[in-house]
């Protein structure tokens, strides 16, 4: 046989939820402050002063994007510390040392493993119970379960604004509700990491209390993120040093990060309604397209329910493992779910969540689009993954 | 001389793979056997893959971060792609579980033997053959070549201290032809000169010991203890069934063991030579008490068939009983009794020794090779 050999010829980028190209504006605002704008913005001289005024400008502008005031923006190096800093920095500041004992965190259990490994390390340090809730078939977190895992006791709800795997939208303002009635002290959080490209963020997560981001996933650089405090929500500091960001995140801030997150999101806002319309049909012309072309193919979640990117696909008799090693060979790179440290492919945890098995859960490949996708990306597609689920299947 | 990889490892060149998996450890024997591989067939027919076997902490062997990285940068300077698969599960249920349970039952498994057997060369040769691949290379030391007649051997490595087909024992026809063992022709010191040559970063590192996936911090017994209960028992010996004592865990005995056993009454060391689990019991004797006439084995595999038998129903072999163990001269019959066979495949076999060995714990494999040619293995079993 002739094989297709890896990085020749065509290639098609699937992977937009993982992480995406920098945008042209986000790249043009940043590189001053990779070059002649170098300078501390914590100085009391001319450079810092410039540099100053950039930091401030770019929280100014993501704050009023993401519907805060800048004194509630706490610039991070990205998505996972603003969970950390959410879970572990919000529950220290609003219940740390708290004469009631340890209490009890609520998450999803499709979270993120930013938010999982912040739950279970706030609940090992603090002796706190962590209840984790299952998602219901279509990859929405099941809310009865919710209201179950809701008590009084409960100081801390974080549920994902819309999941990485499956793209799936969450409730959250029945999310809300329930733990408002249920557990009206608690914090809620949502990782809202994969919402921004898609949805008004500042509308979706109002319910909460704080709200994680991460500029690579809008086009913006990598190592660069915010969480948002809401209604006087407050953090303990994770990082200690020199007091950045209001003593809640000590470093030399990321000038050119935040500049160009700022540039980004800005962009990512102006465009989102003709974006998000693009990409909606040219995921769902995918859709349709091989589950025209292929059997034993389905779809994971409902489409109205998942932002317009993502396209999660299981295939019966189809180890995803294997599957993304051959679709790179063809051309494509997509993503069979979360992978480890080493590179490894770990069996999904979020599918587990929806009550599949093992076998099920390692069927699972994601494809995700983005703003720089096109009708070509889609018929590449089209073209080459029949071939190479029927390879497989063989 | 120079190997130049799988063409110097068959006779049959003009037949043999033309797209390559190479198992990458990220150790200097499949840094090796890759940069070989890529000479000989080029960069874009070799691909290189790295197993992540085992989920739990482990000091280093095939699982841990710092040996994928350095197995991803080796291919990166060779210019090959590199994966890594995760078989995680399938590790623990056909390695980690059946060591655990196998001890629990005062059996000692052999986990390298049981990952060849299931892991290396039978699932990723699997997903090797689904993803295109004609062969899968590893770096062990042993060789795999293609006689005459069209079928394949299995032989020592060139580097009698560091030949490998003990644990490569149990492989047959169906996967030599689809093995490479681009450094089994050459010594470690020849694979190791050359790794410094090529400046690959794996050159100096040492050679994998023990049991991968249990930490040395923690051992057998830690490791053991976290996942089954551990029983104290009685130290008994052979001939009197005299109570000589208390054993911590009969579970981490093993036949033949001497560490821990004391010495007889008549200043001479005692070995293992039985474990009864559910008896609680451990019994001991002095050095010929520990020898056995022979060993019954399940899980019996054969390179290429079973060998003729003579006219007493028997054929001669050359029985080694341990990964660096002596061949020693026996007689292989058919079981004329045999035991059901746990893992449902092969016959059960004895094995009598030409004179009385070393006994063998139950759940070791003893590897047979051919008294003809002593280099080649005949086949496999496990020790019932």
């Amino acid at each position: 046989m002739t094989a297709v050999r890896p990085d020749a010829g065509r290639r098609a980028y699937f992977d937009h939820a993982a992480t995406t190209p920098l945008r042209p504006e986000a790249l043009e605002a940043m590189l001053p402050f990779l070059t002649a704008e170098f300078a501390n913005p914590s100085g009391a001289h001319a450079e810092s002063r410039r540099a100053r005024m950039a930091l401030d400008d770019a929280r100014d502008r993501i704050a009023e994007l993401l519907g805060a005031g800048p004194g509630d923006v706490v610039l991070t190096s990205g998505g996972t510390e603003a969970d950390d800093l959410a879970v572990q920095g919000g529950w220290d500041a609003a219940w740390g040392g708290g004469p009631d004992g340890p209490g009890a965190v609520v998450c999803a259990a499709m979270e993120h493993h930013a938010v999982l490994e912040a739950c279970r390390a706030l609940a090992r340090r603090t002796g706190a119970e962590l209840r984790l809730v299952p998602s219901d078939a279509d990859g929405l977190v099941d809310l009865g379960a919710l209201a179950d895992a809701c008590d009084p006791g409960v100081r801390l709800v974080s549920v994902m604004t819309v999941n990485n795997e499956l793209g799936t939208v969450q409730p959250l303002a029945d999310v809300a509700r329930v733990a408002g009635e249920r557990c009206p002290s608690a914090l809620l959080h949502t990782d809202a990491v994969q919402a921004v490209p898609w949805l008004d963020a500042a509308a979706v997560t109002a319910p909460a209390d704080l709200v994680s981001v991460s500029a690579h996933k809008f086009g913006g650089p990598k190592g660069s993120g915010a969480l948002v405090l809401r209604r006087g929500a407050a953090v303990r500091p994770r990082i200690g040093g020199g007091g950045q960001e209001r003593g809640r995140r000590s470093g030399t801030p990321n000038v050119a990060g935040a500049v160009g997150t700022a540039a980004a999101l800005a962009a990512t806002v102006a465009e989102r309604g003709s974006t998000v319309a693009r990409v909606r049909a040219l995921r769902d012309r995918l859709g349709d397209g091989l589950a025209g072309r292929l059997c034993g193919v389905t779809e994971s979640g409902r489409r109205e329910d998942r932002v317009a990117g993502i396209l999660h696909l299981r295939l019966d008799g189809v180890e995803s493992e294997a599957l993304v090693v051959l679709l790179d060979e063809a051309g494509i790179a997509a993503s069979a779910g979360a992978a480890c440290s080493s590179g490894a492919v770990e069996p999904s945890h979020v599918l587990a969540s929806l009550g599949l098995g093992p076998e099920a859960a390692s069927s699972g490949v994601r494809f995700s689009l983005g703003g720089t996708s096109t009708d070509e990306d889609v018929d590449h597609a089209l073209d080459r993954v029949p071939h190479v689920v029927e390879r497989l299947r063989n | 001389m120079r190997s130049t990889g799988s063409r110097t490892s068959s006779s049959a060149c003009e037949t043999r793979p033309v797209r390559v998996l190479v198992a990458m450890s990220g150790g200097v024997d499949s840094s090796v056997a890759a940069a070989r591989l890529v000479a000989s067939l080029g960069a874009a027919d070799v691909v290189g893959a790295t197993l992540k076997l085992w989920g739990g902490d482990s000091d280093s062997g095939c699982c841990s971060v710092a040996d994928v990285d350095d197995a991803r940068r080796v291919a990166d300077q060779l210019g090959i792609v590199h994966h890594v698969f995760n078989f995680a599960a399938d590790f623990e249920a056909h390695v980690v579980d059946p060591y655990v349970a196998g001890h629990a039952e005062g059996r000692t498994p052999n986990p390298c033997i049981e990952c060849n057997r299931h892991l290396k060369f039978d699932r990723l040769l699997e997903r090797a053959t689904l993803l295109g691949f004609d062969a899968v290379a590893t770096g062990h030391h042993a060789r795999a070549v293609r006689d005459p007649d069209g079928r394949f051997r299995l032989l020592r490595g060139a580097d009698a201290d560091k030949d490998q087909s003990y644990v490569l024992a149990m492989l047959g026809q169906a996967e030599l032809a689809r093995c490479l063992f681009p450094v089994g022709a050459s010594t470690k010191d020849e694979v190791r000169a050359e790794a410094v040559r090529l400046g690959l970063r794996t050159a100096a590192k040492p050679d994998s010991q023990d049991v991968c996936f249990i930490r040395s911090d923690v051992g057998r017994a830690g490791f053991l203890g976290d996942r089954v209960a551990l029983h104290p028992g009685r130290l008994v010996d052979h001939a009197t069934g005299d109570d000589l004592g208390a054993v911590e865990a009969v579970e981490l005995v093993t036949v033949g063991q001497r560490r821990g056993m004391g010495h007889g009454t008549d200043g001479r060391r005692r070995f293992v030579t039985a474990v009864d689990v559910p008896a609680r019991r451990v019994t001991v004797g002095p050095p010929e008490a520990s020898l056995a006439a022979g060993h019954r084995l399940h899980t019996v595999s054969w390179v290429d068939g079973a060998p003729a038998v003579a006219a007493d129903g028997a054929f001669a072999a050359l029985a080694q009983c341990s990964a660096h163990g002596r061949p020693v001269p026996c007689a292989v019959r058919r079981d004329p009794d045999p035991d059901p066979d746990p893992d449902g495949g092969g016959h059960a076999l004895s094995v009598a020794f030409a004179t009385p060995q070393r006994r063998v714990a139950p759940g070791q494999t003893v590897a047979l090779y051919d008294p003809d040619r002593p280099d080649s293995v005949v086949g496999s079993g496990i020790v019932a």
